[in-house]
């Protein structure tokens, strides 16, 4: 497999606060990379390092094979392009705001014409070519940015945290735009998450950036049958692995241990990684007759005033955390030891791997 | 929001036309001055029309050499991090409020015949008032496009990068996110330079069918008996500043 983009020994600073340390990261061509890390870890400062929007302090950046230098950064720069987490768009209208990468790759005008019509099909905007950009939902204008980045057809996309804060429709119509590009065009992705769902069904490889340090690369399933780490790590909740095995019905019941078996609408055979979200939990003082297929007693043994919410830790034979609002905390009296039904049907269930 | 907007230029032309109107009404020696000033410019007097386009055409020259350097001043300080950038600020910041009056002797002594700088034959000379508004506007024009830089997203110029833009150009993309600011400080400066009466008079010295622009003649004609001209000519600054603010809005909405 060869490699599109080559960190050697980086190591980005500003001024005493190391963002970077020492990273050593080979990007395969034409796959997806996921970077995983807490905020803060670094995630965007190696993304901007990758877009040649910023320079490492020490160590090389190689594109292609060729080291990044003062003399070609202008002219290796267009070879990838980055969507920002904050989106930020051109103070004009759509068209003009995809227009601006394509002039500076010399387009005509009724190629860029074509190209504009085209990403703007596949992010489901048609029609909005004229509507001004900063005018359009969070959600749209997140899409406007990926359509002007995808419309520059660059070897490498860089996408960090591009559905942060984004409702799930968009986030689907991202997930799903990303999808089509790599499919259709062959990029090569790296692409920067909180996102666990997204690790399973996008990625190909997955780097863990903790602290500005590269703690682990590999395949999605061997980073995250590390969940211990991962979860101290990347404040993932709820993330348990064990071994599977299928039911008659075609579910799947994964034992995470401590006489906790869970499951699984999705099929997985043998080590898997799980989670569940903490919203996706149920709460019950007694044990109530429902279609959630996993159903277990336990005790409260951590409570976490969130403002309008509170999460509380359930000991079920291992631990679960468990979202609910504070009218619902008051309304069943509940505190520390307190017995309580968590439920959750297999379909809350994730396979990671 | 919008209605925020165009509540001040009501209030301020209404207060306008009262103080007018008040002048009408109680000074006699002003109302028959109105009536030949509109003469005057619905006649074309050529001395008026004369005054008028000179006026614009130094004001317009000083505003154009300012701009040459003043806007990448702006822009590489309100990009740019350096040592000493806040005291730079700050010098420009104070600049603006230099007396004209105060500029215009420093560039007397330094571009009169007998002066360091006067064998560039700048005095008593249009090109050498125009040289003389530009350094005075300067201060105006860099702090209002320092402002309006930094005022732009920072993430502007990462984003113009990752599409392809070099150093250059991605300033230039930050500079045109800042369009409006910018505009405004041009539109600020040349409304300065020609309604300034400090430097043209220290440097041009108001002299007939040379230097001789709107607001020396106004100054010079009100306190001569010629009071029409001097309504007249005002009438006709007014229009300008007003023209010139009004034209930039219409632009910048057109071409956003």
């Amino acid at each position: 497999m060869s490699t599109i983009a080559e960190l050697e020994s980086a190591t980005k600073s500003y001024g005493e606060i190391i963002a970077l340390n020492n990273i050593t990261l080979r990007i395969p061509r034409n796959e997806i990379l996921t970077i995983i890390g807490p905020n803060g870890s670094g995630k965007t400062t190696l993304l901007k390092i990758l877009a040649c929007i910023e320079k490492p302090t020490k160590g090389t950046l190689c594109f292609n094979g060729e080291r990044v230098n003062e003399r070609n950064i202008d002219r290796l720069r267009l070879k990838s392009t980055m969507v920002f987490q904050k989106t930020t768009l051109f103070n004009t209208t759509v068209y003009k705001n995809i227009t601006y990468g394509l002039t500076l790759r010399g387009l005509s005008k009724r190629e860029i014409a074509e190209k504009i019509r085209e990403v703007l099909k596949i992010v489901k905007l048609e029609g909005y070519e004229r509507r001004f950009a900063k005018k359009l939902s969070g959600g749209e204008q997140q899409r406007v940015s990926l359509a002007r980045a995808i419309a520059l057809e660059t070897d490498l996309l860089l996408l960090d945290e591009p559905t942060a804060n984004l409702d799930q429709r968009n986030t689907s119509i991202m997930e799903a735009a990303i999808s089509h590009i790599r499919r259709e065009k062959n990029t090569t992705i790296v692409l920067s998450t909180h996102n666990m769902l997204q690790i399973g069904t996008l990625s190909e490889k997955v780097a863990l950036l903790i602290n500005g340090e590269l703690v682990n690369v590999g395949k999605p399933h061997e980073i995250l049958n590390a969940p211990k780490k991962l979860a101290d790590f990347a404040r993932i909740e709820n993330l348990f692995s064990g071994n599977s095995c299928a039911t008659q019905e075609g579910t799947t019941i994964i034992d995470v241990g401590g006489n906790v078996q869970i499951e699984a609408a999705a099929k997985t055979i043998g080590r898997a990684s799980i989670f569940i979200r903490p919203e996706d939990i149920i709460l019950s003082k007694t044990k109530i007759e429902s279609s959630a297929r996993n159903v277990f007693e336990g005790k409260i043994v951590e409570i976490s005033d969130l403002r309008s919410l509170v999460k509380l830790k359930i000991d079920v034979g291992k631990p679960f955390v468990v979202q609910i609002t504070k009218r619902s905390f008051n309304e069943m009296q509940l505190g520390l030891s307190s017995k309580i039904f968590i439920a959750f049907k297999a379909s809350s269930v994730h396979v990671l791997d | 929001m919008a209605h925020k907007n165009k509540i001040v230029p009501v209030l301020f032309l209404i207060l306008f036309s009262i103080m007018v109107a008040i002048l009408i009404v109680s000074v006699e020696e002003f109302r028959e001055g109105l009536k030949e000033a509109i003469t005057l410019i619905i006649s074309g007097n050529p001395e008026v029309i004369e005054i008028t386009l000179r006026s614009i055409y130094i004001s317009g020259t000083a505003t154009a050499l300012a701009i040459i350097w003043s806007i990448p001043i702006g822009l590489v300080i309100g990009l740019k991090d350096f040592f000493g950038k806040h005291f730079v600020k700050g010098l420009f910041h104070a600049l603006i409020g230099i007396p004209t009056v105060a500029l215009g002797l420093v560039l007397y002594l330094l571009l009169s015949s007998s002066g360091p700088f006067g064998f560039l034959n700048l005095f008593l000379n249009p090109i050498g008032v125009a040289v003389g508004q530009a350094i005075l506007i300067t201060p105006i024009m860099v702090s209002f496009t320092t402002s309006a830089v930094e005022a732009v997203e920072p993430e502007i110029k990462d984003l113009a990068k990752t599409l392809g833009a070099s150093e250059v150009e991605a300033a230039l993309a930050v500079l045109k996110e800042s369009t409006a600011g910018v505009s405004l400080a041009v539109v600020g400066s040349f409304n300065r330079a020609i309604a300034e009466l400090g430097v043209v008079y220290m440097i041009g010295q108001n002299i007939r069918g040379q230097t001789r622009v709107l607001t020396t003649t106004i100054a010079m004609e009100s306190t001569s008996a010629n009071i029409s001209l001097s309504i007249a000519l005002a009438i006709i600054l007014v229009v300008i500043v007003f023209s010139v603010s009004l034209l930039s809005n219409l632009l910048q909405r057109r071409f956003k």
